[in-house]
């Protein structure tokens, strides 16, 4: 689906991103997991087009799309859900969820673009029983279920997520990350997923990648990564002690 | 039949970007972690960063087992001790031991990569597995021993030696699959002859053998004397132990776990790349390996890529069974001669034991070359004159084969040496080397 190659991004004279390689086969859902300032949502930005790459490759099913403007990117199959969700506060739900599709007023009917909008209603009936509510009055939960709802209605084949468990209560998030597993299981979406929250992001992910300045110094399956101790340690924090139990008892070697 | 199908047979294009990324992802850990490495890049004037394609891995420098004995015992070591788990040797084979670490991380994906090997093999949790490796600091048994576990067959950490011992462990344990080296396998085999313990009374199917150079000619000996199907396996402690490759049961050539490791077969001499499908030393570097990665390790050991597609399906390339390793490849009046060679040519040549010795001497400037051989009973108690006979077909076909005259004698059954791990094949009392553990590529 995805294939990026020794992607280097500045920001003026800092090198934020330094020969960064990666890929997300179809239906397949990765995550980024770094510290802050590691580079993670910088590499998000850079494969949506939001942010320029100064070197480096980025093919979507094997069309480059790495000097593409964002809205061409998001025409070719990629949906960005910005960390802050980025919603039209005063806008109701579902004006903000037709938004999404926004590139396609010129080409897709009103009424199938509604339909489509009633498709995401479905997924998360919450937002359908605010659909005509100011999307400013909604809770964090809702609204980062509406900013995910108002990227599917621009049909992404990859939908990439930055921190959507970003100042939410652990019941919420727990919400969230169940709905994004939904998504690739009924919808078929891939996903690419930015999370501080490592342990929420690896229990649905099949893969992932740890970044450090910059760097991938990691890449491994879910499971490993979690069972790594330098990503225990750093972005596991306080629940190590049960990860320790927990790998103790699947683990066949001791 | 597969253990990790999506793994073991991976598109081409897609098993090239995931090497990259674990590529890329190893060098910027040990550069950051592993003075040893820094030092030698910067040396250079290379950062991870400048490895931007497979290509470009052959701008890094090697890393020898010198530079594992100079950084004993822990100097190479990419995570702190804390999350190392365990603690193997290097069997020594040549030379003094060196030392390699696992996380627990690393343990599984060993468990992994030996669990495909097995499964290659015809091994399935249905098996009754024997180890007859020794456990300790030595890799094999516990590998085999994770890998077998971790396909679910039931395992028999027999360790190596007291063959009658293994023989009745065998026979009453109902043992389905044998692990250990080739000659011990021999040996096992002599054993069964001797003690007229019939095949019937065993339940042998597999035999996966590893640890040490062995020929087709061989592995056909040890097939009829233990009635089993007999498989490769490769592998050495300071890359992971067991489970850099295995051969499937097409059993032409071994499948490489290309998602682990990069291969490059370089001239030991020169250390540029050989022509694709010429033999020359293995090179590995590690893509997953967490507490100790290696860049580019000279394995010291020769073999070459075999072209084409396997039928089995995977997609691991294969390379041809060690043929032998550098260091015990023998030039003997300038020509190059493997054991591996002159035990195919004994092999072929009936009437003798697969039990044989090769001797060097130097008689003043010239290299002599003996070849000890067992002779079966029925000849060796015959008359002269069919010994005669014996010894010269074996030095006419040794002379065609490699190009080199070998003295040849006929020993009794049983006179030499049996092993029960590594073989011994070579005495060399040429003294070329000033002491045994120099370098010998170094």
């Amino acid at each position: 689906m995805l294939r990026v190659r020794n992607l280097h991004v500045y920001y003026g004279r800092i090198h934020a991103l330094r020969a960064a390689s990666l890929h997300v086969v179809d239906n397949e859902v990765v995550a980024l997991l770094g510290g802050n300032g590691s580079g993670k949502t910088t590499l998000l930005a850079a494969i949506s087009g939001v942010v320029r790459a100064a070197s480096g490759e980025v093919a979507l099913r094997g069309e480059s799309i790495v000097r593409a403007r964002p809205d061409q990117i998001v025409r070719r199959g990629i949906a960005h859900v910005p960390e802050g969700r980025h919603i039209f506060k005063p806008l109701t739900v579902e004006d903000n969820l037709m938004l999404g599709a926004y590139h396609r007023y010129a080409r897709s009917s009103r009424a199938a673009i509604r339909a489509e909008a009633e498709e995401v209603f479905r997924l998360f009936p919450v937002l359908a029983e605010r659909r005509g509510q100011a999307a400013g009055t909604l809770s964090g939960g809702e609204q980062q279920m509406l900013a995910i709802g108002r990227a599917l209605l621009s049909r992404p084949k990859l939908l990439l997520l930055d921190e959507p468990s970003m100042g939410l209560a652990p019941k919420v998030i727990r919400e969230i990350f169940d709905h994004i597993a939904r998504l690739r299981a009924e919808r078929g979406v891939t996903i690419l997923l930015v999370e501080q929250n490592a342990r929420a992001a690896l229990s649905i992910a099949d893969r992932g990648y740890v970044l450090e300045t910059g760097r991938v110094v990691l890449e491994g399956p879910a499971e490993d990564l979690l069972a790594n101790r330098e990503v225990q340690r750093a972005y596991l924090g306080r629940e190590r002690s049960r990860t320790a139990a927990a790998e103790r008892d699947a683990d066949p070697s001791v | 039949m597969y253990w990790e199908p999506d793994n073991e047979c991976m598109h081409r294009e897609e098993l090239e970007q995931l090497q990259l990324e674990r590529l890329q992802a190893t060098l910027n850990r040990v550069y950051g972690r592993v003075p040893f490495y820094r030092k030698k890049f910067d040396a250079l004037g290379i950062t991870p960063e400048d490895i931007g394609s497979l290509n470009d891995l052959a701008r890094l420098p090697f890393t020898s087992k010198a530079d594992l004995r100079d950084n004993y015992p822990y100097g190479l070591f990419a995570v702190p001790m804390r999350e190392v788990v365990r603690i193997h040797a290097s069997s020594g084979t040549t030379g003094a031991p060196t030392v390699v670490g696992y996380t627990r991380n690393d343990i599984r994906t060993w468990s992994n990569l030996v669990a495909r090997v097995i499964a290659m093999g015809g091994v399935t949790k249905d098996d009754v597995i024997q180890i007859a490796f020794g456990y300790g600091l030595f890799t094999g048994a516990f590998g085999l021993h994770y890998g077998a576990e971790r396909i679910g067959a039931s395992v028999i950490p027999a360790s190596s030696g007291n063959t009658t011992r293994q023989i009745k462990i065998m026979r009453d344990f109902r043992t389905t699959a044998l692990v250990s080296t080739p000659s011990y396998a021999l040996l096992i085999g002599d054993t069964l002859r001797e003690t007229g313990t019939p095949l019937s009374s065993l339940s042998l199917k597999w035999g996966l053998f590893g640890a040490e150079p062995w020929s087709d000619a061989m592995r056909q000996e040890i097939e009829e004397r233990l009635g089993i199907v007999a498989t490769d396996n490769y592998g050495l402690s300071e890359v992971i132990g067991p489970g850099v490759s295995g051969e499937c049961l097409e059993r032409k050539g071994l499948h490489i776990n290309e998602d682990h490791f990069i291969l490059e077969v370089v001239d030991p001499d020169t250390l540029q790349p050989v022509p694709p499908g010429e033999v020359g030393e293995l090179v590995l570097t590690t893509l997953s390996k967490e507490a100790f990665p290696m860049v580019r390790y000279r394995t010291g050991d020769l073999t070459r890529i075999l072209p084409g597609e396997c039928p089995c399906g995977r997609t691991g390339r294969r390379m041809s069974r060690v043929l032998g390793r550098c260091d015990d490849m023998l030039i003997i009046r300038g020509v190059n001669v493997f054991p591996s060679q002159v035990e195919t040519v004994l092999f072929e040549i009936e009437g003798t034991e697969p039990h044989y010795q090769i001797v060097v001497e130097r008689k003043g400037a010239m290299d002599e070359a003996t070849v000890l051989v067992e002779a079966a009973e029925s000849i060796f108690f015959d008359q002269m004159r069919r010994q005669k006979e014996m010894v010269e077909r074996i030095q006419k076909r040794l002379a065609q084969e490699l190009g080199v005259t070998f003295e040849v004698k006929l020993v009794e059954r049983k006179t030499l040496e049996r092993f029960e791990g590594k073989a011994r094949r070579v005495v060399d009392k040429r003294q070329l080397w000033s002491s045994p553990t120099a370098e010998p590529h170094a």
